[in-house]
C-alpha cells in the first residue's frame, strides 16, 4: 500500500472519487452504526452521488448503497485515491 | 428432544409472548433489514404476515409454525438488524431473544449480494452459540450481478451449514429445512468460527472466562458474557443479572473486568 499522509473529510469528496478510510472521529452510537455497516479504517469508499444541496451523498460501501449527512460524514478521515 | 424444560418455556411467555408446545423446536430467523427474512419466514411457514413497507422495518415479532419430517418448529421473525450491540429497539429485542430465549437454532438469512457486511451480525451470533445455519438469499440477484459464491468454502471456513436460497421462489429451502432438521432433532454438532481479539483483549477474556462459568453454569456462553463485561455495557449486564437471579453476583464482577 502506498504511503499516504494527508487525509480529507469524507463529506468532501468529489463524486465519482474513491478513498480509503483513515479514521473516525466519531464516538457512542453512530460510530456503532457505522463500524457494523463495514466503514473500518481502511476501507474503500466511493461517493456515488450527492442530492441537490449536496447533502446527504450516497456513498458505496462494500457493495452497498449508503446515504449519510454531512455532519457524519465531515468526522470520517479518508485518504483520496 | 426439544428442552422440555420449564423455566425456558416461562422466560418464552413472559418476556418475549411466545407460546410453545411441549414438542416445538424454536427457530429464531435472523438477518440484516431488507435481505429477505420475511419472504424467508412465508415460504417457511406458509402463513401470510403482512409487514409495512417501509424499508428495513419488523417491527412485530411474528411467529409461525411449520413441520418437516414429523417434527414441528416454531419460526420466531426477529426485527432486522445489522449488529448485535443494541443501538435500537430492534437490535435489543434480536440479541435478548437470541441470548436469553435460547432457541433450539437460529437461522441467520444474509444477502449474498452484499455477503462481507452481513457476516457482522452472522459473527456475532456465532459468538453467543453454536446452533446456527447460514442460508444466503437472493442468489439469484448476485448471479445477475455476476458474483460468484463459493457456499461450501464459506461453510468450511464459518464451521456452520451453510445453504443458498432464492426465497422468493422457493429454491433452496427443502435443504434449509433439512439443515434446521439435523442441528435440532439430530443434534448434529457445528463449528463455529469464533473472532480472535487482540492479545490484551484475549488475555484477560481467559482470565474471566473461568470464573464467570463458576458464576453462572452453562446456562450463557461464558466467553460472550466475558466480552460484554470488558464492553462495559451495564444495561445488560444487568439484565443477564435479573435473568439468572439477583444473586448471581456478576455487578461486582465489573470491577475485576475493568
Amino acid at each position: 500500500m502506498p504511503y499516504r499522509s494527508i487525509t480529507i473529510p469524507l463529506s468532501k469528496l468529489p463524486v465519482g472519487s474513491l478513498c480509503q478510510i483513515a479514521s473516525l472521529n466519531i464516538e457512542g452510537l453512530t460510530r456503532r452504526r457505522m463500524l457494523d455497516l463495514g466503514m473500518v479504517p481502511g476501507t474503500f469508499i466511493e461517493c456515488v452521488r450527492r442530492s441537490p444541496s449536496g447533502d446527504p451523498a450516497a456513498y458505496r460501501v462494500r457493495g452497498s448503497l449508503i446515504a449519510l449527512r454531512n455532519e457524519n460524514a465531515d468526522k470520517v478521515d479518508v485518504y483520496p485515491l | 428432544m426439544p428442552s422440555t424444560c420449564q423455566t425456558r418455556r416461562k422466560i418464552l411467555k413472559d418476556s418475549f409472548g411466545i407460546d410453545t408446545a411441549e414438542s416445538q423446536y424454536i427457530v429464531a430467523l435472523a438477518g440484516n433489514p431488507n435481505v429477505g427474512k420475511s419472504t424467508v419466514f412465508n415460504a417457511l411457514t406458509g402463513l401470510h404476515q403482512h409487514t409495512g413497507n417501509w424499508p428495513g422495518k419488523t417491527v412485530n415479532n411474528a411467529q409461525g409454525s411449520f413441520s418437516h419430517r414429523n417434527k414441528h418448529y416454531l419460526l420466531v421473525d426477529l426485527p432486522g438488524t445489522y449488529s448485535l450491540m443494541a443501538n435500537s429497539v430492534e437490535e435489543e429485542i434480536a440479541r435478548d431473544f437470541i441470548c436469553f430465549g435460547q432457541p433450539d437454532a437460529t437461522v441467520v438469512v444474509v444477502d449474498a449480494t452484499s455477503l462481507e457486511r452481513n457476516l457482522n451480525l452472522t459473527l456475532q451470533i456465532m459468538e453467543i452459540y453454536t446452533k446456527v445455519v447460514v442460508c444466503v438469499n437472493l442468489i439469484d440477484e448476485a448471479q445477475k450481478k455476476n458474483i460468484r459464491l463459493d457456499l461450501e468454502a464459506l461453510g468450511n471456513k464459518l464451521g456452520v451449514p451453510v445453504i443458498g436460497a432464492v426465497a422468493r421462489t422457493g429454491k433452496g429451502l427443502n435443504e434449509l429445512r433439512e439443515a434446521i432438521f439435523k442441528i435440532t432433532a439430530q443434534g448434529c454438532p457445528t463449528r463455529p468460527l469464533q473472532v480472535a481479539y487482540s492479545r490484551e483483549v484475549e488475555e484477560i477474556v481467559a482470565k474471566l472466562t473461568p470464573k464467570i462459568r463458576e458464576l453462572i453454569g452453562d446456562t450463557f456462553n461464558a466467553r460472550w458474557i466475558a466480552l460484554r463485561l470488558l464492553d462495559g455495557d451495564k444495561a445488560f449486564i444487568n439484565k443477564i443479572s435479573r435473568h439468572l437471579g439477583s444473586d448471581a453476583g456478576l455487578i461486582p464482577f465489573r470491577g475485576a473486568a475493568e
